[in-house]
């Protein structure tokens, strides 16, 4: 019996969360376009752009965030490259950008100030297409797509999984970052692309523009959970959570998880991409530093806080470790690092559901401690537990079995 | 944020845009002038960085001490952008559109500076920036205190081609593989040619950030040297990677004397965390050495040296000032004179303020700041190193030159001098 | 450079037989000046006088010990004020005496003045290092003949002869007799310099369409020499090259091998691994900075009391970790991977809280300076060969410990079968605390070693993080010799890549080769044998 996707689309999601869906909707186009607008600024509601720039970055990590929640959570992958797949879609789209500042740059030239400098004469043949704005939005998803397919294909296929998986990652990215650090590789070397002018057109420090690409990545953080959500609940993800906590069982039952490994895999680096490519034009720089280990690592941290194996906890996670940094770096600079570091080791160690998972044991004893104590604990803790939760919240097992 | 929970629940974005609104909207005192300090205190950068944040508080405390500027006093709102680039320009607009600082001084790397450069142009801020750089940018809303390339490499090299410096004829080009290095060595590149050394008399060679394995390169180099005439090295190596560097040349037997090394940024700073006996006789070009004598440096040092007992820097007693933290007082205390001048801290009252402005400075010139590029007319100095880590100057020029941030040695540049 | 010789021949030859007078003390006045050309000047007209006075002067202004003071210029000795011209003590000794200091160019000369003194020297030790100093300062110093000929003619050394006829040759390079020249260049034929080969280069060079050297035989028996000298550097050359990539995968090991046990052991990557050469790397700091404070005459030996505390600190701080963290995490692999993540970033502001954010400074004994001369272009340093015997010490004593101890045969036991070991008895969960405690302390000998070569600071160990990962990876787990086949395999590929593609390229090359050579082999080189089942 087959669904219609429609329906499917309805029926994954729940009345609770369209409604949320709603009122972010509401919110992000709605609300915020006009308290930026409209009020003055010393009105105590009005939205400043330095918020609104904030947040969109913040957002587009949490998109990021989403997309290694899905491999890592559902699909007990960790990655620890996923800042590549992060750059290379803002460098995809960052091209595009680059080619909009035409001949405002220092030298007045039509090609990139960067490479008038390295003397060369005409655009190198990985620059083709990059003024048209729909080849860049197309090479954002398509280059980290093949690139992760490509690299997921052998790793996978080669059976190569766990902590070896997260070290090769690291070892791609790490290259990678190497690569765009020289000159000639042509994407501007450590200053990368900076000091961008427009976008179709338009000036990328208009506030309308500002709204417009905030208002997208709302959007795109939607999506990304909505598609999350669908692909959770699909009979893929039953076989994607299964590959994660048992992948010989699910191999001798006859299906091949490379496919669905590939499958989640490269989706997630193409979110990532898009995500990178509605970065940059929101933080107006993209450099190689976005590859650095350090930062595929803090990926990991915002999925651990939020909480793996569930989609809206990443989100969570990477808007509380990035505020925190952002409170942080302003009101005590020395602290900042043990403040991640202590995050990092009392997350697994003792929160290994993330705040999300807090708030459900919260939530859950209060519900408990209101209930009649008449019903004693049993043994199978685990599986009462996930009855217990929401289907939109706590797949089985998610903590224990993401970390097989 | 704690009463906004029930607020979280209904919708995450609305919370954390509230959350922000409620974090940013700082008591705005209206009898302070702000400045705003943006210097990475943690990361990579922090070892360079915090010095140049220390100055720039013992700068306005020194200038407050005296009562201030326009009769206000001074209030400096530190940010840290943790040596991480898209930071630096979400800090900077905070800066400018939260705290409504009138001036920053900041930044150190060439990408932090590109980063926040939109940034100073869209709000029309104002930036001092300390550190000697590639060139190849002029912005309006910047100005630049540390040296251009003609300021220190140019020098540098003439000073090896002399006679006293060793009239050497062979050079070898070596850095980090970034924009600095490579710019400058472009720079070199047509400047020896120019001064009719041939191409395969020039080596060019970059490693990745961290290097620190240098014996091939060492290696290369000795094969290098020891193919006929004197041959120099003109580093522009970054950061860490210096340690490995000197320590390899130092055993492979490579002395000053022979292949002398010359380095843009190896300072005072820099030296204190090194054995400086392998890289005795070896060089540097800066525009200020802390061994220096004069009146006016003998303050600056004194100052610094209370202050940081004062601050309770890690090992106060043996604190170094260097040539970037001559910079940011030099810019600070302009700023200040600039502002009295134009009556207002208004930025475009200020920039037109500061054309011409003169200062005594502790490399015991008196500096002025150009009336049409931005940067300041500079003496140049090079050093070599001795064992206790400090320089011994070895040449200096007659007085302050005239910064060309846009070389005359790329084509192109020529009607580039000014705004 | 060749003036200088050339009046300090001249006068050499002349007053040889050294009448004593008083130096000048305006003659001296120009050392002081500001000008490099009177420096210059009064520099040769110094060494010109040739007498034991001049010979001091010049020594003192080597050992930048000659100063100016009270209006003439004066030797500071210890506590002492010298009046350089007679060599008298000054009483009462005058304030403030300003050093005179030398650049790189005025040393040289200084130098080569003093060398030129000594060739006629009664001591042999000082004849000796004058003439090598000469040979690798001289260039072709023609100007130097006429010393050189009386220097060849009473020296009785063999080897200081041997030197001396080189010398002798190479300023009879410039002869205007082709005859001289071509024996001169016949005898340079059998050197192994470089520096000689670099005075025979312009022999053979053309200037327009006219060759410089216009006697062909000279030219062509200068081809031959250089050629013959070309292929006795060629082996040292590559000789070196490889010596480059054993030192450089000596010094993977180290920092890999920690990781190698403790990896193999309980499947655990430690994030943190790099911070643990940070911990070593400081203990070696610590150690030189405790010597220099209470036995500065043992101040050399610092590092052979670093090693032990280094692997005590750093075996200390690791068995904590496994204790406080590491332990809790048994069987989450990948969480284990971000806990000691943040258990990295802890010890690195920890560090930085204590010992501040710059790099302190760790100095190379005065026994690991300097290099060892194998060929005239191949000198091995001393710090880098001290550290390939240490990786060997180490790894002899982690192969000892792994098989010639109960211990050790626990950690094999529990490295291949876990649950079994536990069966029959094996301590596992004590074992595991050792073993990492071990893996820690190796990491920490490590730390001590980069203390030689590179940056001390609290970032040090991100640097290498990476890089021993890949060791192991490739080198398979729980290996040790998958370990050392892996370090000295990639320090040797990666030192000749980066002679051939430059040192960014190689880097890159490395890490996509590994990348390609896990997909082949997952299980790294050396796989252990056995059946596993997963999950």
């Amino acid at each position: 019996m087959r669904t219609p996707a429609s329906i499917k689309l309805v029926a994954g999601l729940g009345p609770k969360g369209w409604l949320a869906v709603a009122i972010t909707a509401l919110v992000a186009w709605v609300l915020v376009p006009l308290a930026h607008l409209m009020l003055p600024e010393s009105h105590p509601l009005h939205v400043s752009t330095f918020a609104i720039t904030l947040i969109g970055k913040i957002l587009c990590y949490a998109v990021v965030a989403v997309a290694m929640d899905l491999i890592w959570g559902y699909g007990g992958i960790l990655s620890l490259g996923h800042g590549l797949f992060f750059a290379l879609g803002g460098y995809s789209f960052g091209m595009y950008l680059m080619r909009q500042i035409g001949r405002e740059g220092s030298y007045q030239s039509d090609l990139p100030d960067f490479m008038v400098f390295l003397d060369w004469k005409e655009l190198p043949w990985y620059w083709t297409g990059s003024d048209h704005f729909l080849w860049a939005i197309f090479l954002a998803v398509a280059v980290p797509g093949v690139i992760a397919w490509i690299f997921g294909y052998f790793a996978f296929r080669s059976r190569i999984k766990g902590v070896y998986f997260s070290i090769i990652t690291q070892a791609l990215t790490y290259a990678a970052m190497l690569f765009f650090f020289r000159n000639e590789t042509g994407f501007g070397g450590n200053n990368g692309f900076t000091d961008f002018k427009r976008i179709l057109g338009y000036s990328i420090t208009a506030p309308e523009t500002r709204l417009v690409l905030f208002g997208l990545s709302v959007a795109l953080l939607l999506g990304t959970l909505i598609l999350g959500r669908v692909l959770i609940a699909s009979k893929f993800g039953k076989v994607l959570t299964a590959i994660r906590d048992a992948e010989s069982r699910v191999m001798f039952i006859g299906y091949n998880p490379l496919h669905y490994k590939l499958f989640i895999w490269t989706v997630s680096a193409m979110l990532c991409g898009l995500a990178g490519a509605l970065y940059v034009p929101q933080v107006g720089i993209i450099n190689p530093s976005e590859m650095s280990v350090a930062n595929s690592i803090e990926i990991a941290i915002w999925v651990a806080v939020g909480g793996r194996g569930t989609l809206i906890g990443p989100v969570f996670g990477a808007a509380i470790v990035n505020l925190s940094k952002s409170w942080f770096t302003t009101s005590f600079p020395e602290y900042w690092l043990f403040f991640l570091g202590l995050l990092f080791i009392l997350v697994t160690l003792y929160l290994p559901q993330g705040v999300v998972g807090l708030w459900a044991k919260l939530t859950r004893r209060e519900a408990k401690a209101a209930a009649a104590q008449a019903k004693a604990e049993t043994p199978a803790a685990p599986a009462a537990r996930n009855s217990e939760s929401n289907a939109a919240e706590l797949p089985a097992g998610a903590a224990k079995g993401a970390s097989a | 944020m704690q009463n906004r929970r029930s607020f979280i629940k209904a919708a995450v974005l609305s919370a954390s845009i509230a959350a922000i609104g409620a974090m940013s909207s700082t008591a705005y005192a209206a009898d302070t002038i702000k400045v705003g300090i943006l210097h990475s205190l943690s990361g990579t950068m922090a070892i360079s960085e915090t010095a140049l944040k220390e100055t720039a508080l013992m700068t306005i405390d020194e200038i407050n001490a005296k009562g201030g500027v326009l009769g206000k006093k001074l209030e400096p709102v530190v940010v840290d952008p943790a040596s991480d680039w898209p930071k630096f320009a979400e800090k900077a607009r905070q800066l400018l559109s939260q705290d409504k600082v009138a001036v920053t001084f900041g930044c150190w790397t060439s990408v932090s500076r590109k980063s926040v450069l939109p940034v100073y142009k869209e709000l029309n801020g104002l930036l001092f920036y300390p550190v000697q750089y590639e060139g190849e940018e002029l912005e309006k809303n910047v100005f630049y205190t540390g040296a251009a390339p003609n300021q220190q490499a140019i020098p540098a090299v003439e000073y090896l081609m002399s006679k006293e410096g060793g009239s050497a004829k062979r050079f070898v080009l070596l850095g980090t593989d970034y924009v600095y290095p490579r710019t400058t060595n472009k720079i070199l590149r047509a400047f020896l040619k120019s001064k009719g050394v041939a191409e395969a008399d020039i080596m060019e060679e970059y490693t990745p950030f961290g290097h620190s394995d240098y014996q091939t390169i060492i290696a290369k180099i000795k094969k290098f040297a020891a193919e006929g005439k004197k041959t120099a090295v003109i580093s522009t190596i970054n950061g860490d990677s210096n340690v490995p560097f000197y320590k390899e040349l130092g055993n492979a037997g490579l002395k000053a004397k022979d292949v002398p090394v010359v380095a843009f940024s190896v300072g005072e700073e820099e030296l204190r965390g090194v054995d400086a006996k392998p890289l005795v006789g070896h060089l540097a070009a800066w525009n200020y050495f802390m061994s220096v004598k004069n009146p006016e440096n003998d303050k600056f040092i004194k100052m610094y040296r209370d202050w940081a007992k004062k601050a309770k820097l890690p090992k106060a007693d043996t604190v170094v000032t260097n040539d970037p933290m001559e910079a940011t007082y030099v810019g600070i205390h302009m700023w200040a004179q600039a502002v009295e001048k134009a009556k207002s801290t208004d930025t475009d009252k200020v920039i037109a303020a500061m054309a011409g402005q003169t200062f005594n400075a502790p490399s015991g010139f008196t500096l002025k700041m150009d009336e049409t590029n931005h940067h300041l007319h500079k003496p140049v100095f090079i050093g070599e190193i001795k064992a206790d880590g400090q320089f011994n100057t070895v040449w200096k020029t007659k007085g302050p030159i005239r910064a060309q941030p846009w070389s005359p040695f790329i084509p192109g540049n020529e009607s580039k001098q000014k705004l | 450079m060749r003036r200088f010789l050339l009046s300090l021949g001249l006068v050499l030859g002349l007053c040889a037989t050294g009448a004593r007078a008083d130096l000048d003390p305006a003659a001296l006045k120009g050392l002081a000046s500001d000008d490099f050309d009177a420096k210059q000047a009064a520099i040769t007209g110094l060494a010109a006088t040739g007498d034991a006075d001049a010979e001091r002067v010049l020594k003192a202004l080597a050992d930048d010990a000659l100063a100016v003071a009270g209006g003439r210029v004066v030797i500071t000795a210890g506590g002492q004020v010298l009046d350089a011209a007679s060599g008298a003590a000054i009483k009462p000794a005058p304030a403030n005496p300003e050093s005179i200091g030398l650049n790189n160019a005025l040393r040289q000369q200084v130098d080569g003045a003093l060398a030129a003194l000594r060739l006629f020297s009664a001591d042999r030790a000082e004849r000796l290092a004058a003439a090598k100093l000469l040979l690798a300062d001289m260039g072709d110093g023609a100007a130097l003949l006429p010393i050189l000929d009386k220097a060849v003619k009473a020296e009785a050394d063999g080897e200081i002869k041997t030197i001396l006829a080189q010398l002798h040759a190479q300023a009879r390079l410039t002869s205007p007799d082709a005859a001289v020249r071509l024996a001169a260049v016949q005898t340079l034929g059998e050197s192994a310099s470089p520096a000689v080969k670099a005075l025979l280069l312009p022999l053979i060079e053309k200037q327009g369409d006219a060759y410089l050297e216009t006697d062909d035989k000279v030219r062509y028996a200068a081809q031959t020499a250089i050629k013959s000298i070309e292929g006795r550097l060629a082996w040292s050359e590559t000789a070196g090259q490889i010596f480059t990539g054993v030192s450089l995968g000596s010094i993977l090991l180290l920092a890999a091998l920690g990781l190698a046990i403790t990896y193999g052991v309980m499947g655990v990557i430690n994030m943190a691994h790099g911070e643990l050469l940070m911990i070593g790397a400081y203990s070696a700091y610590a150690m030189q900075t405790l010597f220099r404070a209470s036995f500065p005459d043992f101040v050399d030996y610092y590092l052979v009391a670093a090693v032990p505390v280094a692997f005590f600190v750093a075996a200390l701080v690791g068995m904590a970790m496994e204790r406080t963290v590491i332990r809790h995490l048994y069987g989450r692999p990948l969480e284990t991977l971000l806990a000691t993540w943040g258990l990295s970033l802890v010890l690195i502001q920890a560090a930085r809280l204590l010992f501040g954010a710059q790099n302190v400074e760790v100095a190379n004994p005065v026994w690991m300076s300097g290099g060892v001369q194998i060929a005239e272009n191949l000198s091995l340093p001393w710090n880098r060969l001290v550290i390939v015997a240490f990786s060997g010490f180490v790894l002899l004593l982690v192969w000892l410990m792994m098989n010639k101890t109960r211990l050790g045969m626990f950690v094999r036991a529990v490295t291949q079968n876990r649950p079994m070991a536990g069966c029959v008895g094996v301590p596992t969960a004590r074992i595991d605390t050792l073993a990492f405690g071990i893996g820690s302390g190796i990491a920490g000998l490590g730390g001590v070693a980069l203390s030689q070569i590179a940056n001390v600071g609290p970032d040090m160990g991100t640097g290498y993080i990476v890089d021993s990962f890949m060791v192991v990876v490739l080198g398979g787990v729980g290996q040790l010799a998958g370990a050392v086949w892996a370090a000295l395999g990639l320090g040797v590929v990666s030192k000749f890549l980066e002679g051939w593609a430059g040192a960014v390229i190689a880097k890159i090359l490395v890490l996509v080769f590994i990348i390609i050579f896990i997909q082949k082999r997952p299980q790294g080189l050396f796989a252990l044998k056995g059946r596993f089942v997963e999950n």
